[in-house]
């Protein structure tokens, strides 16, 4: 396990040219204008993420989690949403490919699986149809072969009797059934990328068990890159080698999963993992929440965007509220962006925190 | 083990008075079908649920969508009238009051939403809203309602000056403490909370959880809390019911629950959520349950788990479980429960 | 599915019949209820010159003098069975749908109706067909460009669609187009058979674009905020996540779903229109079912009226049970429920 990350860890800060990276995201900016301002959805995110590998982003509603996949997928309508930056897909720099060249990846290189599958789905069409549409897109051949490969997809999922199921339309399906089928139909093409939005937020545990192994098997099957995005620390811990913890359109930390989960660095990821009660731990007398609300992402506070909810923006000598930390390796490719020093954070982490989880 | 387990004892065996009382609860919805619309079938939503809850004490139905946890909450609340059984809240019936007699009721039992979005009357002001309660039971306050509103405002942590907001003013989390506000102004004795932090960010979770907890410590408040979030769960409760099918499967405290669940279901469900520690994937070999859950209209015979469960015999299909008492204070319907070997139930500090 | 279909039928046939219960309250128990008497009655089938006598056998010979439930059966047995009509110099048989005979002409009401049908179908269904084409295409239109100058102008002329009434467009197009121009008729209609199709719909194109203008503006817009919904749902996103074309995106997704709801609206106003569209076929001259309840109700000839009205609600209720099937051919989750 150790080797491969490694070699992501060093990634962020070294690897300068195009393309190195399957997935590589420079400086990415989505800025949406309305009429009461510029909602800065996404404020320069940059990440890079191989084949065979998962990222998980972490953050809350408004966080730019969502925004920033549906960027990758050119999914944001035109003119509607300023892109800047870069995506990399395979060397391709998608932000600047015409829109018929990213709707031609679109499916066929990346897919992507949604939080609601019963809404994601169209109701007036059989889960066969909607599967093969998705695979004659991209791929030129008859419906009969597509469906003998729609059923394929349904039985690779783990859909008890595809040949039958296959004709259902996505209201006969259980949400289980259903998100299976969304991924039978993300992965019909075989995507080297597949983005994965709060794939289990509308399931139950028990099934959101199931789903999780599926998409860990998948990925291992056809080796493809994974984002995964969700507001649950307990399902990137499943799934994610690297993640990035988001706030306010910006990554405040970027690491290995055992360094965001074992030696977290920003006082943010501290406030997440304090909030959760744990199923795994002693249970705690209090949970110790994050002050305040989420900010309104037309009005980002000055300096650290954290900044009115962090219990530590007083040890930086006024600099949290005036100069916005840029997301720096403080070794081992473990990224924060935050102005603590890093004996104080140390010390906050080992005395504040660390014992009260 | 021993020694978290004495330090916890406290909170386990209140005793208390008893406020609420059910017994053989039942809801089933008709389905009705074809050219006269006979009825062909029922949602067995809620089929015989018998649990009551102390005074002060919080107790949470929990299970997977389809499990009759919400359906219970309306019933216990009465906004759905059971098809059998009693509810008896502090000694009186009130399974079958009608809508009048169940009036001067609603000022104990009050319920708080899951959705703060559209529990609210978006047309209304935060003072309206939670001002309501006094108009509608005609309640006289010492310094007039908007005092009143104020100081509850204050109490759920929100500023008196919103009191001439509206809804969409406010963060999910506000709106909630907004609800929270509302379900106070009686000063009820039991509030039913069906899933009240599930729409909330993470961190304002943690914010509400508090709160409720606060809030309970002051005013002496018994909790129905609703959940499918088990670690939610663990945190906020002092008893915990596990419900499956319109079923309770096993009913116990939280520690004797959290630590050996009995019924195999319960174990499936603890091993099933995802824990934020990477080290644990590798660790922990998972309990999977296979498939989703059956119908309600249509449930398994017998015991209802045993299509998913991996200790079924032929006994399962034929014989239902009774909920009984396998140790002091846990309940199980089962007919091979988990953690049940003797010396450690023996083990147990019972004084 | 099955049990569905017969359901809606069986309450298609009822409430058809509680239609004909209403409607001949209206015209022969609400008199009453005014203090009207069966020889009043019965003076709208005499000539003004004759006498009390005559009028009460004539009342007698109509069955006014029964009481109402008798002379109701009779009437639901003509419509169903046909009806005996005592003359009093011999009786004559009125076939079924027998709605009566007129007090002007003394000709039974069924044919006159029967005769005028087609127009109105010819009128009705050829409107629709531009309505739909161009209000619901203008509508696609203006939700993909929304906001632009093209959404803001196809929805102010859309908006004087809606707004302005038959008899202003209806004349002003023929005053236009026929009188100025000379371009089309000036009214009345060729019908529709083998030998002139050209003929008929170069007569009816007036009252068509007429007609359709105001339909298609109502359209237009129905169809604009369905879109806009649709093109809002997740399963949008997803089509467009597959990498599928825009256009089959909107046309297939997000298309498919917004016209459900048009769909039934469009039945209804079918339905409505069959029933005779009074100002459409006054304005243009039209022999339709419409002209005639105009001129039946001018003449006061109830059996006239009562006809139209009946034949109008029949169209209705059929419009409603087709609405109704057909939504189930539309949407899945009617189908199997």
């Amino acid at each position: 396990m150790s080797e491969p990350i490694e070699e992501v860890q060093d990634a962020p800060v070294q690897r300068l040219e195009r393309g190195d990276a399957f997935l590589d995201v420079r400086d990415l900016k989505v800025h949406f204008p309305t009429d009461d301002g510029v909602v800065k959805s996404v404020d320069g995110i940059s990440f890079q993420l191989e084949r065979g590998k998962t990222l998980g982003i972490v953050g809350e509603s408004g966080s730019g989690k969502s925004v920033t996949s549906l960027s990758i997928m050119g999914l944001h309508p035109p003119g509607v949403a300023n892109i800047s930056g870069q995506i990399f897909l395979d060397g391709q720099d998608l932000v600047t490919s015409t829109r018929e060249e990213v709707r031609l990846l679109r499916g066929k290189r990346m897919a992507m699986i949604f939080q609601d599958p019963l809404s994601a789905m169209h109701p007036f069409y059989t889960v066969g149809t909607q599967i093969v549409e998705a695979y004659r897109v991209h791929n030129d051949v008859s419906k009969q072969v597509a469906k003998k490969h729609a059923i394929e997809m349904l039985d690779r999922v783990g859909i008890p009797q595809p040949d039958k199921r296959v004709d259902a339309y996505p209201h006969q399906f259980s949400g289980g059934m259903r998100q299976r089928a969304m991924i039978a139909m993300a992965l019909s093409c075989d995507p080297d990328l597949l983005i994965a939005d709060e794939p289990t937020t509308a399931l139950d545990v028990t099934v959101q068990a199931q789903i999780l192994d599926l998409i860990r098997d998948l990925q291992r099957e056809f080796n493809s890159a994974v984002i995964i995005i969700t507001h649950d620390l307990g399902v990137v811990a499943e799934l994610a080698d690297d993640i990035q913890v988001m706030y306010a359109g910006r990554a405040v930390e970027y690491s290995t999963a055992e360094d965001i989960f074992d030696r977290p660095q920003h006082p943010y990821t501290w406030g997440l993992l304090g909030s959760m009660p744990r199923i795994d731990r002693e249970r705690t007398e209090r949970l110790i929440p994050i002050k305040g609300t989420p900010p309104s992402l037309i009005n980002v506070p000055k300096g650290c965007a954290f900044n009115p909810r962090c219990n530590y923006a007083h040890l930086n000598g006024g600099a949290s509220e005036t100069d916005r930390p840029e997301l720096l390796d403080t070794g081992n490719g473990h990224l924060v962006a935050c102005h603590l020093s890093p004996q104080e954070r140390q010390k906050a982490w080992e005395t504040d925190i660390k014992p009260k989880l | 083990m021993t020694t978290t387990d004495a330090e916890e004892t406290p909170v386990v065996p209140k005793i208390g008075e008893e406020l609420l009382s059910v017994d053989g609860l039942v809801k089933h919805f008709p389905i009705r079908k074809g050219l006269l619309q006979r009825q062909v079938g029922a949602v067995q939503a809620v089929d015989g649920l018998t649990f009551n809850v102390t005074r002060g004490e919080t107790l949470s139905l929990v299970g997977e969508s389809g499990c009759g946890k919400t359906t219970t909450g309306r019933l216990l609340t009465r906004l759905l009238e059971p098809t059998a059984g009693k509810i008896v809240f502090e000694g009186r019936d009130i399974s079958h009051l009608s809508e009048g007699r169940m009036r001067p009721l609603r000022r104990d039992v009050q319920m708080i939403f899951q959705d703060p979005y559209g529990s609210l009357n978006p047309r209304h002001t935060v003072g309206k809203i939670v001002g309501a309660p006094f108009r509608l039971q005609n309640v006289k306050t010492e310094h007039g309602v908007k005092r009143a509103v104020q100081e509850l405002l204050e109490l759920v942590g929100l500023s008196p000056e919103h009191y001439n907001r509206y809804p969409h003013e406010f963060s999910g989390g506000q709106r909630q403490r907004i609800g929270i506000a509302r379900t106070l102004a009686l000063r009820p004795k039991l509030i039913v909370a069906d899933e009240p932090v599930s729409a909330l960010d993470v961190s304002i979770q943690a914010q509400v959880v508090n709160l409720l907890e606060d809030l309970q410590e002051e005013f002496d408040l018994t909790y129905v809390m609703i959940a499918h979030d088990l670690s939610v769960v663990r945190h906020v409760s002092d008893r915990v019911a596990v419900m499956y099918l319109g079923k309770i499967v096993e009913l116990a405290d939280r520690v004797s629950l959290y630590e050996k669940p009995m019924h195999p279901y319960t174990v499936a469900l603890l091993s099933a959520v995802p824990v934020p520690d990477t080290k644990r994937k590798a660790k922990q070999e998972r309990i999977r349950l296979q498939g989703d859950v059956p119908s309600p209209i249509n449930p398994p015979p017998a015991c209802r788990f045993h299509t998913r469960c991996w200790k079924a015999q032929e006994i399962c299909k034929t014989t239902e479980p009774p909920l009984i008492e396998l140790k002091p204070g846990h309940q199980t319907a089962c007919h091979f429960p988990e953690n049940v070997d003797a010396p450690a139930a023996k083990a147990e500090p019972a004084s | 599915m099955f049990a569905y279909l017969v359901r809606r039928v069986i309450g298609a046939v009822l409430l058809l019949f509680i239609v004909t219960a209403v409607t001949f309250a209206i015209f022969f128990l609400v008199p009453r209820l005014g203090g009207a008497t069966a020889d009043d009655l019965a003076g709208r089938y005499v000539g003004k010159s004759a006498g009390q006598e005559q009028i009460h056998n004539t009342a007698v010979r109509l069955g006014f003098t029964d009481p109402l439930y008798v002379q109701y059966g009779r009437f639901v047995k003509g419509l169903v069975v046909g009806q005996e009509y005592n003359y009093g110099t011999g009786t004559e048989h009125c076939p079924a749908p027998c709605f009566g005979y007129s007090f002007l002409t003394q000709q039974p009401v069924w044919p006159d109706l029967v005769s005028r049908i087609p127009v109105t179908a010819s009128l009705a269904g050829g409107a629709a067909f531009i309505w739909l084409i161009t209000g619901v295409g203008t509508g696609i239109i203006s939700a993909l460009r929304r906001g632009s100058v093209l959404d803001r102008s196809l929805m102010s002329v859309a908006l004087a669609g809606v707004s302005l009434p038959i008899f202003f467009t209806g004349l002003l197009s023929l005053s236009i187009f026929s009188y100025s121009l000379g371009w089309t008729q000036q009214g009345g209609v060729n019908p529709l058979d083998e030998t002139n199709p050209l003929w008929w719909a170069y007569d009816l194109i007036l009252p068509w674009v007429t007609l359709a203008f105001l339909y298609a503006a109502a359209y237009a817009r129905l169809t604009r905020a369905g879109m806009l919904e649709t093109m809002n749902e997740d399963f949008v996103r997803t089509a467009r996540a597959k990498g599928l074309t825009e256009r089959t995106v909107v046309l297939r997704h997000g298309l498919r779903s917004a016209l459900t709801p048009i769909l039934t609206i469009f039945g209804l106003d079918l339905g409505l229109l069959m029933g005779g569209a009074i100002l459409t076929e006054t304005t243009f001259s039209l022999p339709g079912i419409g002209q005639y309840a105009v001129i039946a109700l001018r003449a006061n000839d109830l059996p006239k009226v009562l006809g139209v009205t009946l034949v109008a609600a029949f169209f209705i209720v059929l419009a409603n049970l087709v609405v109704d099937l057909l939504y189930a051919v539309v949407d899945p989750r009617v189908r199997i429920s």
